[in-house]
């Protein structure tokens, strides 16, 4: 289809029209993350305005200076959100390379099962498994903790990274292995040295998924976290909105929902070749 | 596929060191996975037969939570809630995905500007963008309800109104997540060759018939795939409604996830909470098995 459009050149109108349907669509799509950000930097009166005024009066920073104060302040949220992050993704990195490895690259009795059973992990949605992990979390005293959920986060990200460090170490050639071999690596050495490099997007990949997977989890954390100094974002927002500490204050919860976000696309742009190639990858299996 | 020279290798180093290397490299895997995922999925059965409560002994009941489970109208009333939930949304997110990954499969420029815009609200969480939707639905300062009222398109707040509710979550979940399904169209329709839509072209075919025998037959797999993710999706439907909606008005938007954490976190019935979580799991496995079968079909033919 491409192909086609280029040989022959599009007519004008025809040019027009798509990039003014393209248009419409990013202002339709784009439109409520475009006008929380200008929200979050209006007065508060403004921003609590009915109806909403579509031009801002002023802009200001007050509605981030007043989350600095909120509850046990915004970074207090934020870095329980960051801990749990990256708790996950080091847990994921961690195990499913090495998995991805041991599965790659050595046959053993019984390998086969193994992976299944692991991959089944994605068969059975977590949601179903929460009445028991939630006493399973109790009886470990890891229950209304940050480690726990990021233990809970870990184990459900297994199995798309484990299929995907598998096969990123698969489409690696054994020519390699036996070099290192003859230069006398053993298996350990082989791994740190001579592939790890080479899984390289692999692992950003299962590790970009982590992050944001963690980050944006909502259910688990809202049913494991019992104390509210404990609460990571989503949580607290959600606590913020319902009004429990006195009104709802709307610019500071557009400007707490842009702090959530902002980590989020800062890594998607960043990274998005690696997150592309892992959506397709997760996609075909 | 092992010759018997390499069998007869790895089992005489397995029973010198009675592990191989590989199998250590999987055991910390295989530990998080049957701690935190089959042990669990074993507690649930053996729970859903207890009368068991957050704190105290739990005491065995038999089948009392499936005998009450058959008699809960609620739990029924969330089962086909759901279902219609599913219905009504995977359609439309298929429908919105697809003209968008017909606009941006092209050469045109910023064209990959475009794709990124429209992808950008999958990274959000399904949490915050359950947020940020109430803001713009809100009745007072919210501007899609000042804008849909001045339209005369509603005149009682959408998420408070049993009429208007469902629509204004699947709104959301449409806007969420069609930047997903657009780009998992978008691999598969560059994935066809375009000698098809040349030869097409010199036939004379105009868009309709291009679409109707070329694109969606070759999509097949592609489209298949698409619609089990959004319909496992949406079966598990919890924080757009627990947020948007809070199961309301006079609990019509209770989707079946929802009611296990009713049960099991509010009323602390953990019993009753895993007999509802087995039978989500027997529900979403006969969904799982439907993909499987729809998706090997092809390698038949």
């Amino acid at each position: 289809m491409a192909r086609v459009a280029q040989e022959s050149e599009p007519k004008a109108y025809k040019r027009i029209a798509y990039y003014g349907a393209c248009s419409s669509l990013v202002v339709l799509l784009a439109l409520p993350l475009v006008w929380s950000f200008v929200t979050s930097l209006k007065t508060p009166a403004d921003a609590n305005g009915s109806p909403p005024n579509l031009i801002p009066s002023a802009l200001t920073l007050e509605n981030y200076a007043k989350l600095l104060h909120y509850g046990d302040g915004i970074f207090h949220y934020f870095s329980n959100s960051l801990i749990v992050a990256m708790l996950t993704v080091i847990g994921v990195v961690l195990l499913s390379t090495l998995a991805g490895y041991g599965f790659s690259r050595f046959s053993f009795r019984g390998k086969n099962v193994l992976f299944v059973v692991i991959l089944i992990t994605l068969m059975i949605p977590f949601q179903s498994i929460l009445t028991p992990l939630f006493l399973v979390l109790r009886a470990l005293s890891l229950q209304n903790t940050l480690v726990g959920l990021a233990l809970v986060n870990t184990t459900f990200q297994l199995p798309f990274s484990v299929f995907m460090m598998r096969n990123s170490f698969d489409s690696i050639p054994r020519d390699l292995d036996d070099a290192a071999k003859i230069d006398g690596c053993d298996s350990k050495e082989l791994l740190t040295r001579v592939l790890l490099p080479v899984v390289l997007p692999g692992v950003i990949t299962v590790g970009l998924f982590a992050f944001l997977a963690s980050w944006n989890e909502f259910l688990a954390a809202l049913i494991f976290l019992t104390d509210a100094d404990k609460y990571t974002l989503p949580v607290m927002l959600l606590n913020a909105q319902s009004g429990y500490l006195g009104t709802v204050d709307w610019g500071l919860m557009q400007a707490g929902i842009f702090i959530s976000v902002l980590p989020c696309a800062i890594l998607f742009l960043l990274l998005q070749r690696y997150y592309m190639s892992g959506l397709i990858a997760g996609s075909i299996k | 596929m092992q010759t018997i020279e390499q069998e007869l290798v790895a089992t005489t180093r397995c029973s010198r060191r009675r592990v191989s290397p590989g199998f250590l490299y999987i055991l910390p895997s295989l530990l998080f996975v049957v701690v935190f995922f089959l042990i669990p999925l074993a507690m649930v059965v053996w729970m859903s037969l207890h009368d068991w409560p957050l704190l105290g002994e739990p005491t065995f009941s038999g089948v009392d939570n499936y005998a009450s489970l058959l008699a809960d109208s609620t739990f029924w009333d969330s089962l086909w809630f759901t279902t219609k939930y599913t219905i009504l949304v995977t359609p439309a997110i298929f429908i919105c995905a697809y003209i968008l990954a017909q606009l941006v499969n092209s050469k045109m420029r910023w064209v990959g500007l475009f794709r990124t815009i429209y992808f950008l609200p999958v990274i959000i969480g399904l949490g915050t963008s359950s947020l940020l939707w109430v803001w713009l639905f809100n009745d007072q300062v919210g501007l899609f309800n000042f804008i849909l009222s001045h339209l005369g398109m509603i005149k009682e707040p959408v998420l408070t109104t049993p009429s208007t509710s469902l629509a204004g979550v699947i709104v959301m979940v449409v806007w969420k997540t069609v930047g997903f399904t657009m780009v998992l169209l978008l691999v598969g329709m560059q994935a066809i060759p375009t000698e098809l839509y040349e030869a097409a072209k010199i036939d004379g075919a105009t868009w309709w018939p291009i679409q109707f025998f070329i694109t969606l037959p070759l999509l097949r797999r592609t489209i298949a795939l698409a619609l089990i993710i959004s319909v496992v999706g949406s079966f598990l439907a919890f924080d757009q409604f627990f947020i948007m909606t809070g199961g309301g008005p006079n609990n019509s938007t209770i989707t079946v996830v929802y009611w296990i954490y009713r049960a099991s976190f509010t009323y602390f019935k953990l019993g009753y909470g895993s007999a509802l979580s087995l039978l989500l799991m027997v529900i979403l496995t006969a969904i799982s098995v439907l993909q499987l079968l729809v998706l090997r079909e092809p390698e038949n033919h």
